[in-house]
């Protein structure tokens, strides 16, 4: 049942709680539905060199933010899961063809997706995430406009095929052509930006696990993309994220849909390997 | 009787002067450990005024990172520095007016802002190009209310 779900949670909570005195980041399952068990925390891939373990985000949520996530139909982000279904059938473009034109197998076709991207593409000979497929077939198959990187089609869109791979671990390559972009990436997650000259690891690496005021510091994992936040109750995009923080810090964002932000995807999705795909995740 | 006045005239507008020499953040003197011995702006800080600062979110910010029981009435204090509790006790004047500048001067890999810098930063959003955090008087004022924080 999910409230035997919540009850669990809760009392483990509680438990630990009494043992460390705070809040701490170890002890508490993510059932989906009561079947689908998340992988929440993980030992650090052999290239992340200052952390032993890795967490989800939904560790670190409130008791209340974490239970939207247990069951699907208490799961806002779900509902925009609904709507891509909807343009999945949707004929657009001067092609005369939906999705379903070509993908006969339905979004199933895309099981495991997830889990490898973003990804080096011989083709695009770039980096390339989900949004640049997605779009890529809107453009030169459909004929139709491409969408907005972050707007509700497209975060629908990823929510849906995220999904399929929903609770397998993410697993990106890092080394081959995908190096350099890596590189790139994980250079960017230790420079320090703006008028607050911090970087991503001063918050996310060095500091997870505390409060910033009312934050609970996460390690800033993206397994959970796309992530339905209550703060502005949509779907979020990874790039949007990393636009926000940047912007929290007074830093100039790059741009979604950018060489920097794909390659600081890659690095931070690298960070996560071991973890489940959880999108669409439920944060604050 | 004109010369007296004269004099006067001379005398007030090189006290004006004085008054109003602030260091510009470019050219604050930190020592070798960090710290900042001259007044950033030759006026004393007001204590009442840098507990505001302190707890005004686009300003100090400093309950996001720091426990301050004298603000026990603020909800929600950060625990990613220390607490201040007692840190008048720990850091004099001017070891906080060198910290509170540019806390990268005493500790090296600090998360902690600059909060009187404006130039080294990368990417710094348009509207806070060339700004620092605080004023030079706000820091005087800031730092006047931590050397209150005693046990």
């Amino acid at each position: 049942m999910i409230g035997s779900n919540l009850l669990r949670v809760a009392s483990i909570a509680t438990i630990a709680s009494l043992a460390f005195g705070t809040i701490t980041a170890n002890a508490q399952s993510l059932i989906i539905n009561e079947e689908e068990l998340m992988i929440t925390q993980a030992p650090a891939a052999a290239h992340l060199e200052n952390l032993d373990e890795v967490f989800s985000g939904w560790i670190y949520r409130t008791k209340e933010t974490q239970s939207l996530q247990l069951d699907d139909f208490d799961n806002p982000g779900m509902i925009f899961v609904d709507q891509a279904l909807d343009e999945w059938a949707k004929v657009d473009g001067s092609a005369g063809k939906s999705c379903a034109a070509c993908h006969t197998g339905g979004p199933a076709e895309f099981a495991g997706l997830r889990t490898v991207l973003p990804r080096w593409d011989d083709e695009a000979g770039a980096i390339q995430s989900m949004e640049d497929y997605i779009n890529e077939c809107r453009t030169e198959r459909m004929q139709a406009d491409a969408w907005k990187w972050s707007g509700t089609s497209m975060t629908a869109m990823t929510a849906l095929i995220s999904l399929e791979s929903r609770g397998m671990p993410v697993n990106v390559v890092i080394d081959g052509p995908a190096s350099d972009a890596w590189e790139q990436g994980k250079d960017i997650y230790y420079t320090r930006v703006g008028q607050l000259d911090m970087s991503c690891a001063n918050c996310h690496e060095n500091n997870y696990d505390t409060m910033i005021r009312a934050d609970h510091l996460s390690q800033g994992q993206t397994n959970g993309f796309p992530v339905y936040r209550l703060k502005n109750a949509k779907l979020n995009s990874t790039h949007a994220r990393f636009k926000g923080c940047m912007k929290n810090i007074r830093a100039t964002p790059y741009k979604e849909g950018s060489d920097e932000f794909r390659a600081l995807e890659l690095y931070v999705a690298s960070r996560g390997n071991g973890l489940s795909v959880e999108g669409a995740s439920v944060r604050n | 009787m004109k010369r007296t006045a004269f004099l006067i005239i001379g005398a007030t507008a090189a006290f004006a002067a004085m008054a109003t020499a602030e260091i510009t953040a470019d050219d604050v003197v930190f020592d070798e450990y960090g710290s900042v011995a001259m007044s950033l702006t030759g006026v004393a800080g007001d204590a009442a005024n840098g507990r505001d600062l302190f707890k005004n979110r686009k300003l100090g910010n400093c309950l996001a990172c720091h426990k301050n029981t004298d603000l026990s009435d603020q909800a929600f204090q950060g625990e990613v520095g220390p607490s201040l509790d007692g840190v008048g006790d720990r850091w004099n004047e001017e070891e906080l007016r060198g910290i509170v500048s540019n806390p990268k001067n005493t500790f090296e890999d600090t998360i902690m802002p600059a909060f009187y810098r404006t130039s080294g930063f990368f990417r710094t959003l348009e509207k806070f190009e060339g700004k620092s955090i605080l004023s030079a008087q706000d820091v005087e004022d800031v730092i006047a209310y931590l050397q209150t924080l005693t046990e």
